[in-house]
């Protein structure tokens, strides 16, 4: 007994020590109580069969080993990573959201949500989560839906129309540059697009954290997608949270697909409108005239 | 057989009351670390970063189902070079002060006991062997990995592993330089180096650390007296070309490997020079996805190698291995998830030449025993993980090695068998994406026949007979953490 008694004695500074050790740190752990103001959320998503539904308690689960690190425990982009990262993650108390197939100002689909969680965000920490299984991105969209009452209260926007493509051709390229003079897209984006213009500097978002136009000549693929339908979709419903508005209501369709086939030029890709603008520019060298304050507001060729 | 005397016996029974107290203080220690009344203490949030984590801010659990076992996203990113495939990824991005480094040690208390054990009945005196288990115990250290890894460019990754054992004993543990997605596919990477073989059950990942569970029987395994030092949990010298899609779903590589088992210096793993041959390693896997129980993932593998069986000398100095000999490792494998519980089964069927498992030169065929013939052998294991939360897992695993044809025919059919246990759990009170740390608890126990156990904590059997059990077990609680 008395050796026992000596062993435990012998044994107690350990546990003493162990105890802080072990105890402090407890607060910087992953064990977050996550706060979902909607306790009843869910997604469905077109193309999934047979598991259409997002479940939100799954998510909530996948939210915390994948999420909780930079969209914090109540979803309101303040988790342990957000002092760090540039642009910040996403706000999901507010429900706004750029990338939507829904007017702006609206919620967006479960689909959309659905894609952006797929796709990820190119320039930013955001990652594409294709490797989790599409059961795991659909409760990942009821986990997003569950830390906003906009869910409780609101339906998703109705989805735009996307009229057919107009044909890809140097005239379409033409009018497109005109209207990225005309409409002063190149305030922001810059003369060439690389996210250089005069207002670029002072733009900030929502929250007021700065943020930088997109540079077309970098990136690959848009903040949005990657094909001209996408592109289209982003001039018609805007980015919610940032400058960029939506032009569904000073864009024809037929202008807006031109403005997508002369940004598609911007880009360090091998499109047919890139190949179209380089045999156009070669030959026409002398009556290009350059996109800027220069250029007056008429429109440039 | 030395006897044991009634106060030696009390001394063992103290021993093990010790022992047992010892666990009983750790596991209360941390359980009391864990009350509500922990966070009204001082926080001292760790400042360190561990190298990605750092550079993405995305939390240990993104990429490791517990770390270190990855997940398919951290397969994925793994893949893709280190990279996350989101124009963030060359280090141009980065503050310069980011440096992509992390280590990894584990202070431990284990017990590792061992059975028919040759022992000086009298201490000191050789003259008076006996047999006995030996059981020792105490405080101590693992080694230390110093990792770095990452981006050298878009679609250039490299990674440089400096190890130690646990007396500060460096080695290359890996090195490579990897220049991925080539033609814009994810379908083409190539590997130059030092590197860990695409097995779909990594050995450098998994969670055990025991003497006895820290290591894949099976991976290891070459019969009594066989002369091959190939083992498929070492890293390996060479270059890979692995491919995979875009979701890491499906996945291939080939590799054409020295023929060293990745030692360096043209040297095998015995000190003994190498071939000039090389070895070639193929896998496929297929993942599928299965309802809400996740992603299933199967595979295949094969490695075809050569060893020397006897050397050119000059003035009777081995100069390099000639007299090559063929050896290969098949099989299949899976990583399977059900829930919480993630099942891994391993197959693998081993067969080497008649003169490497003789360790008969092979310009000496008359040397060989007769009736010799081709060591052939089935091994396998299951091996579980039930992740309760991110934070806590319960691991155990069950291998077996049978041999299928002994070398030398005189030998029983049972030389050379070995069954494995393991169990063990590791709580991680901190895994965020600064760093993590984990205690590990664990036992294991293993059943050699014929031969010194792979812990390397015991040796053949005392009596000498091929037939004889040593049965080697660890017990271990130790705090692995990564920073």
């Amino acid at each position: 007994m008395r050796k026992l008694a000596s062993a435990i004695a012998s044994m107690l500074p350990v546990v003493v020590l162990l105890f802080f050790t072990t105890a402090s740190p407890c607060y910087a752990q992953i064990d977050h109580h996550l706060t979902p103001v909607n306790t009843s959320a869910e997604a469905k998503i077109d193309g999934l069969t047979g598991h259409a539904s997002g479940e939100q308690q799954g998510g909530l689960m996948l939210y915390r080993r994948f999420c909780v690190g930079c969209h914090g425990p109540a979803g309101d982009g303040t988790g342990e990573n957000a002092l760090w990262i540039d642009p910040k993650p996403r706000d999901f108390t507010l429900a706004v959201f750029k990338c939507r197939s829904t007017p702006t100002g609206t919620l967006p689909t479960d689909d959309d949500l659905y894609k952006s969680v797929t796709r990820g965000f190119d320039t930013t920490n955001m990652p594409a989560w294709r490797p989790l299984t599409d059961q795991q991105r659909a409760n990942l969209v009821a986990a997003v839906k569950s830390f906003s009452p906009r869910w409780l209260n609101e339906k998703a926007g109705t989805p735009i129309t996307i009229p057919a493509e107009t044909p890809i051709n140097i005239e379409s390229v033409l009018r497109g540059r005109a209207l990225f003079q005309k409409m002063e897209c190149w305030k922001c984006h810059g003369p060439a697009g690389h996210g250089d213009g005069p207002s670029a500097s002072t733009l900030t978002d929502s929250k007021d954290n700065p943020i930088r136009p997109y540079n077309f000549s970098t990136g690959t693929r848009f903040k949005c997608g990657e094909t001209n339908h996408d592109l289209y979709q982003i001039f018609m419903t805007g980015l919610d949270g940032t400058p960029m508005p939506s032009f569904a209501d000073s864009l024809k369709p037929e202008d807006a697909w031109d403005l997508v086939h002369f940004l598609r030029t911007l880009q360090p890709l091998n499109t047919q409108e890139a190949s179209l603008w380089k045999a156009y520019a070669a030959a026409h060298k002398s009556e290009i005239k350059p996109i800027g304050p220069d250029a007056g507001s008429g429109g440039s060729k | 057989m030395a006897t044991q005397s009634p106060k030696s016996l009390n001394v063992r029974r103290w021993s093990l009351l010790n022992s047992v107290l010892m666990f009983a203080c750790l596991t209360v220690a941390i359980i009391l670390g864990d009350t509500p009344a922990a966070y009204t203490l001082p926080i001292h949030k760790v400042t360190a970063i561990p190298a990605f984590a750092r550079k993405y801010g995305l939390p240990c659990s993104a990429c490791h189902t517990a770390w270190p076992k990855l997940n398919n996203f951290g397969m994925t990113f793994r893949d893709n070079g280190y990279q996350l495939m989101n124009d963030r990824d060359s280090p141009i991005y980065q503050n310069p002060s980011y440096f992509p480094i992390t280590m990894r040690i584990t202070p431990n208390w284990h017990l590792e006991h061992n059975t028919n054990q040759p022992v000086d009945a009298t201490p000191g005196n050789p003259a008076t062997t006996g047999s006995s288990g030996v059981t020792t115990h105490g405080f101590d250290l693992s080694g230390i990995d110093l990792w770095t890894a990452g981006t050298l460019y878009n679609n250039i990754s490299f990674s440089l592993l400096p190890s130690s054992d646990e007396n500060a004993s460096f080695h290359f543990e890996n090195a490579f330089v990897r220049f991925d997605n080539l033609k814009g596919s994810s379908w083409f990477n190539f590997k130059f180096g030092k590197f860990e073989l695409n097995n779909l059950i990594s050995e450098k990942r998994f969670l055990f650390l025991s003497a006895n569970g820290g290591s894949y029987q099976s991976y290891h395994f070459v019969p009594p007296g066989d002369t091959n030092d190939f083992g498929m949990g070492d890293n390996q010298i060479g270059v890979e070309l692995m491919g995979h899609s875009k979701n890491d779903y499906t996945r291939y590589s080939v590799s054409v490997l020295s023929p060293n088992d990745g030692n360096v210096d043209f040297l095998s793993a015995f000190g003994t020079p190498s071939g000039r041959t090389y070895d070639t390693y193929l896998t496929f896997d297929q993942a599928f996805e299965v309802g809400s129980l996740g992603i299933q993932r199967i595979g295949a593998y094969a490695y075809i190698g050569e060893r020397p069986t006897y050397y050119q000398t000059s003035g009777g100095t081995d100069l390099y291995g000639i007299g090559n000999k063929p050896f290969y490792r098949v099989g299949f494998t899976g990583d399977l998830y059900f829930g919480k519980l993630n099942i891994m089964p391993f197959y693998m069927h081993g067969h080497d030449n008649v003169f490497l498992g003789n360790g008969v030169a092979s310009n000496l065929p008359s040397a060989l025993p007769s009736g010799a013939q081709s060591p052939t052998w089935n091994a396998g294991f299951v091996e579980f993980g039930y992740y309760q939360t991110p934070q806590l897992v319960i691991i155990g695993r069950y291998e077996a090695i049978r041999m299928q044809q002994q070398a030398n025919p005189a030998n029983p059919s049972n030389y050379g068998n070995i069954d494995a246990y393991a169990v063990g759990f590791r709580w991680y009170p901190i895994m965020f994406s600064r760093a993590g740390l984990a205690l590990h608890t664990e036992y294991a126990i293993t059943k050699n026949i014929g031969i010194a156990p792979l812990s390397g904590t015991g040796g053949p059997p005392a009596s000498g007979s091929f037939t004889d059990a040593v049965w080697s077990s660890s017990f271990m609680v130790g705090f692995d953490f990564d920073f």
